[in-house]
């Protein structure tokens, strides 16, 4: 019992280390991705099962491409607002995501606009607009940050942890093809695992060398890059540290990997997770039926 | 040179649902040459609280003045305010990252603009502070040192910018008893030689008893105590209530005398103990003073 107690605090601890350094002034480069990010929550939606969170995340991201006209996204749209309005994670949370990926909205928004052929509409020097293009764009777009948003809500929503069993448990049909499900999704978790670690690591080292006088922000680019030696040789001796003593840590617990081990915390699908299922089942026949059959 | 901190605040993530208050107007003053130290349990705010002394965190709210200048005030230099506060941080070594100690040493001091000539100067000072010989250290790379010599040659980066106030946040941590102590001692050395504000943050309550003539002890963010060793350990209950023991050798003492020896409790070090023992039993049974001196002597601390 005392073990399964110190395994559930520290899985709580790691929980809110990977939310607080998600969000944590930090530094700039780092701030701003909400994609992997995990915001603490006990809504409807963070206590569905994992695997019915990333299948329905699958399913939400091919009805965006099977969609053919805006009434598709309209319904789309509306699927995605309910799931973010259960989860209760701040709006303006989930649209910090989009920021990090805003130029690439903003070149397919162009390109579509300028370089689709048809009707001409508006004509500026060698520049013009179709109505074809037009309409490209705006739906381009659309699509684009449905799937960032549909994609992050997952993540905002979902324990890195538990996200990584869902996965090791949706892969298990690679099993026959010889494909190491298990040792992959462990990977997967330590990585997760070290972000925040990483994170405060490179933190703490900047600190250190801006006491020393370093000055990361001014200078052209070759300086700037020169200047980035004192941080990443020391983190990148940490990194090697860590992980040779995480080794060493899970050789003397005799890890084996794969095979026979059992879960602290077996997945179990429940009622609400039945309803996501149907919900979902809905969503897809709608989705279907509007694009083939309309 | 003197620092006055008064109603500093820093709340991190603000704003955010995990929004944690670290430091809640902490005031105190260094006085110049002061040995001071900074105590707390862990997560007391001891580290965010150094940080802001040498601008790398900025307060929420209070001011920072050292020598007359608001450092929290948005137009000053930092370049300047790093040369003047030199903070070592917890395990220095983890920084190090150049091929030789002399390029490593001499990071600092051409980061602030110092010619060659200059720089030199300033790490033979520094390796020389440290109590490492120069040509014997200087041209081997720092990763072969051992862990020892490496967190004197982290401290001697930091040295080598001749930094007016130096700070060194647990400069103790994870080393073995005997380069713990050498460690210490060169610290004292240093103050002594440089006559600088030196502060110590640590939480081993001995450590900070031998060398700090006044301590701020840190709660939650807050300031729970201040003022000299001897004031401070006496309140042993609200120590004992934050987390916090009284030094070892003052524990010793304070149990002596509440089992009826007539001993001063105000006392840090074995020897002084040694002394004030012999002192009290001169007046009683001469023979229990040698058996009392192997006790004391192989008490741990």
């Amino acid at each position: 019992m005392a073990a399964e107690r110190i395994v559930l605090q520290c899985q709580r601890n790691y929980d809110i280390l990977v939310g607080v350094y998600a969000v944590k002034k930090g530094r700039k480069l780092i701030r701003d991705i909400t994609l992997g990010q995990y915001y603490p929550g006990n809504s409807t939606i963070h206590r569905l099962d994992a695997r019915v969170k990333i299948a329905s995340t699958l399913v939400f991201v091919v009805a965006l491409f099977i969609v053919r006209d805006f009434i598709g996204f309209a319904v789309c749209a509306a699927a995605l607002s309910i799931v973010v309005a259960l989860s209760r994670v701040p709006l303006s949370f989930i649209l910090r995501g989009l920021k990090p990926i805003f130029v690439i909205i903003m070149l397919t928004f162009v390109l579509n606009l300028f370089m689709t052929g048809g009707e001409p509409v508006f004509r500026w020097g060698l520049l013009t607009v179709t109505r074809e293009g037009a309409v490209r764009a705006v739906f381009l777009v659309i699509r684009l940050v449905l799937l960032i948003i549909g994609s992050s809500v997952l993540t905002l929503t979902t324990k890195p942890i538990s996200l990584t069993d869902g996965m090791e448990y949706l892969l298990k049909p690679l099993k026959l093809f010889r494909v190491p499900t298990h040792e992959l999704a462990m990977m997967m978790s330590i990585a997760l695992r070290f972000i925040p670690t990483l994170l405060e690591e490179t933190d703490k080292i900047m600190k250190a060398q801006m006491a020393r006088g370093a000055d990361f922000e001014s200078g052209n680019i070759f300086r700037r890059a020169k200047s980035l030696i004192p941080i990443l040789v020391p983190l990148f001796i940490n990194a090697f540290r860590i992980a040779q003593e995480l080794a060493m840590a899970m050789e003397a617990r005799c890890y084996r990997g794969g095979g026979l081990r059992t879960r602290l915390h077996a997945m179990k699908i429940k009622k609400p997770d039945v309803l996501a299922i149907v919900c979902v089942a809905v969503f897809t026949c709608i989705i279907t039926g509007e694009a083939f059959f309309l | 040179m003197s620092i006055q901190v008064s109603g500093l605040s820093h709340i991190y993530s603000k704003g955010l649902p995990y929004q944690s208050v670290a430091l809640d107007s902490v005031s105190f003053e260094v006085a110049g040459g002061e040995f001071f130290g900074i105590i707390g349990h862990t997560g007391s705010g001891k580290s965010t609280l150094v940080q802001h002394l040498n601008g790398l965190l900025k307060p929420d709210s209070g001011s920072i003045v050292i020598d007359g200048v608001d450092i929290t005030k948005g137009k000053v230099p930092m370049h300047g305010i790093r040369r003047k506060v030199g903070l070592v941080f917890q395990y220095p070594e983890h920084q190090l990252f150049e091929e030789s100690v002399y390029k490593d040493v001499a990071f600092g001091p051409l980061n602030l603009g110092l010619s060659a000539d200059e720089a030199e100067r300033c790490v033979r000072e520094a390796i020389a502070l440290v109590g490492l010989d120069f040509e014997e250290v200087s041209q081997r790379s720092p990763f072969e040192l051992s862990g020892g010599q490496k967190r004197r040659i982290a401290i001697a980066g930091v040295l080598s910018m001749k930094p007016e106030i130096l700070i060194l946040d647990e400069p103790t941590a994870g080393l073995d008893p005997k380069t713990h102590n050498d460690v210490l001692l060169m610290i004292r050395r240093i103050h002594e030689t440089t006559g600088n504000i030196t502060i110590l943050v640590s939480h081993n309550m001995s450590d900070i008893a031998n060398c700090c003539e006044k301590i701020l002890v840190l709660k939650k963010g807050g300031v729970l105590m201040q003022g000299a060793p001897a004031e401070v350990f006496v309140r042993k209950d609200e120590l004992a209530a934050s987390g916090l023991d009284v030094p070892p050798v003052m524990d010793f003492m304070q149990k002596l005398s509440a089992g009826g020896l007539d001993v001063k409790t105000d006392i840090f070090s074995v020897d002084d103990a040694v002394d004030e023992i012999v002192r009290a039993l001169n007046d009683g049974k001469k023979e229990t003073i040698a058996n009392m001196n192997i006790c004391v002597r192989n008490h741990p601390c």
